[in-house]
């Protein structure tokens, strides 16, 4: 029986309702339409089960979200093929709800989609939130949010799929949610990791295991990434003590059961230089030497000017900020958070005038107010010494 | 996924040059074209929204007041309104766009909005990003 009245209702809903758009769509629903029907099997859910709550939510989700796809294919005839196949089809068993968790997510992230439009769609038809709440965390209006959406869903519903799915899409996408950085209503770096827990249960990719790794070992060091007052706190600042061990060791049990599989990717590269960070107890006891070797294995398998910079912020701290500056020359001047980096390599060298020069340039360029802000107060104490 | 601003002037002083004969002011437009121009953005933000990029847009009233703090426990001075201020914010429009080229695309698009004989206006749209959170991932 389902408990209707408590906070675990919406909670319900927002689990069984991608579960049942996965059976739809792995039966051939076409996308858009299994979509509109599940949200309107949800909705007929809010206003039934209080006064007649199921035994069994997932089945009666099922049953209706399936006889609204069959109402809406049948009214239109030139559709007919299409109602046919769903009612030939067999029924599912429990154990191919992994499987519709990966169908689901690479429609979602399906390669036709511009990356907003696979993040919006991902989050509505996998993650179960309402529009509302994804336009809030994107902080646009709700009716653009639907139009993102339904844009996604008739991109998506044009697109043909005889392939399994692009998990590297897949990854992709997920990636983007967790590092978006914003925190409302919904906190969207929880959210990531949900999704690619999921999807790691459905898949056998040391790369989604090492993605998953990744955001775990950058989420470990949340309460300890800014002050109570909101200011940015660099990683060589950060109160360690503040990390959460229990994500370190899981993240860090997660990579190396990945790496043992001997296929190599980026995010299992990425994930290792984070596991390098959060094994230091202190930022002096950071081994530099390896950081960087694993940026040379990130060079070669997803070569890109930020990847290049980061390596050579690595080098200053490994073989001394001469160094540093040297592997900073073969990065293009329009890389983001470059002159951060010759900043802090410049004071490093006790170069204060060039460093606090190079900070004030990077607090104008900076993306964002916190960057901004820290890179502003990084002058301002070279200036005020 | 950025949001940028994309800043609509009365008057520029500062700035790339117009196009040359597009500078007649818009209560000088035949009431056809002034209509054109409203319905076009009107269907500009429409359009906007149907993309899933649209975020806000405002227009400003000419006339604004200057304001200023001046100590403890005293009024707020005020100067203005200037009536002859030479650089004019006349409104903005916020879209939440995939790339910069993607915002510039867009602000090209309004201004190709019609002016007089309904030729486009080819007026500079100032596109500014706005400042975001930073991302979770930087090493």
């Amino acid at each position: 029986m389902v408990d209707v009245h408590g906070d675990g209702f919406a909670d319900l809903l927002r689990e069984l309702g991608p579960q049942v758009l996965g059976v739809l769509v792995r039966r051939g629903g076409d996308f858009a339409a299994a979509e509109d029907a599940v949200q309107e099997a949800l909705l007929e859910a809010v206003r039934r089960w209080p006064d007649d709550p199921p035994h069994e939510p997932r089945s009666w989700l099922l049953t209706v979200a399936r006889r609204k796809l069959v109402d809406e294919v049948r009214s239109a005839t030139a559709r007919q093929r299409r109602e046919e196949r769903v009612q030939r089809e067999p029924a599912p068993g429990p154990t191919e709800q992994a499987d519709d968790t990966l169908l689901l997510l690479s429609r979602c992230c399906h390669p036709a989609l511009s990356p907003a439009s696979a993040v919006a769609l991902t989050l509505r038809a996998v993650g179960g939130l309402t529009t509302r709440q994804v336009a809030q965390a994107f902080l646009v209006p709700e009716a653009t949010m639907a139009q993102r959406i339904s844009r996604a869903k008739r991109t998506v519903s044009g697109q043909r799929f005889d392939q399994p799915g692009d998990v590297r899409a897949v990854l992709r996408v997920l990636y983007l949610i967790f590092n978006e950085g914003f925190t409302g209503e919904v906190d969207l770096a929880e959210e990531a990791i949900r999704l690619t827990r999921q999807l790691a249960a459905a898949t056998d990719d040391p790369e989604v295991d090492g993605l998953l790794a990744l955001m775990l070992l950058h989420h470990a060091r949340r309460r300890a990434r800014r002050t109570p007052t909101g200011d940015l706190v660099p990683l060589a600042e950060q109160d360690r003590s503040l990390w959460d061990t229990a994500l370190i060791a899981e993240g860090v049990d997660l990579l190396q059961g990945a790496l043992a599989r001997d296929r190599m990717g980026e995010y299992q590269a990425q994930a290792a230089i984070a596991a390098l960070h959060d094994d230091a107890a202190t930022a002096e006891e950071t081994d530099w030497v390896q950081v960087v070797e694993w940026y040379d294995e990130l060079v070669r398998l997803a070569p890109s000017p930020v990847v290049l910079l980061n390596r050579a912020v690595a080098v200053g701290a490994a073989d001394g900020p001469l160094a540093g500056l040297r592997e900073l020359e073969q990065v293009p001047d329009d890389v983001p958070r470059r002159e951060a980096a010759a900043a802090w390599l410049h004071e490093q060298v006790g170069e204060r005038e060039e460093a606090a020069r190079l900070y004030a340039v990077a607090a104008a360029r900076a993306t964002s107010t916190a960057e901004r802000d820290h890179l502003t107060r990084q002058a301002a104490r070279l200036r005020h010494p | 996924m950025a949001k940028y601003l994309l800043l609509k002037h009365y008057r520029r002083t500062s700035g790339p040059e117009n196009v040359p004969g597009t500078d007649l002011p818009i209560d000088q437009w035949a009431p056809e074209d002034v209509d054109a121009h409203v319905r076009f953005m009107q269907d500009w933000a429409e359009q906007m929204r149907e993309r899933g990029e649209f975020v806000d847009a405002q227009a400003l009233a000419p006339e604004g007041t200057f304001v200023r703090y001046d100590g403890e426990g005293r009024p707020p001075v005020t100067d203005g309104p200037f009536p002859e201020a030479k650089e004019l914010i006349a409104g903005w429009m916020v879209i939440d766009v995939d790339t910069p080229e993607r915002a510039h695309e867009a602000a090209a698009s309004l201004s190709a909005a019609p002016g007089p004989g309904g030729r486009p206006i080819h007026e500079w749209i100032e596109v500014r990003p706005f400042l975001g959170e930073p991302p979770v991932v930087t090493e």
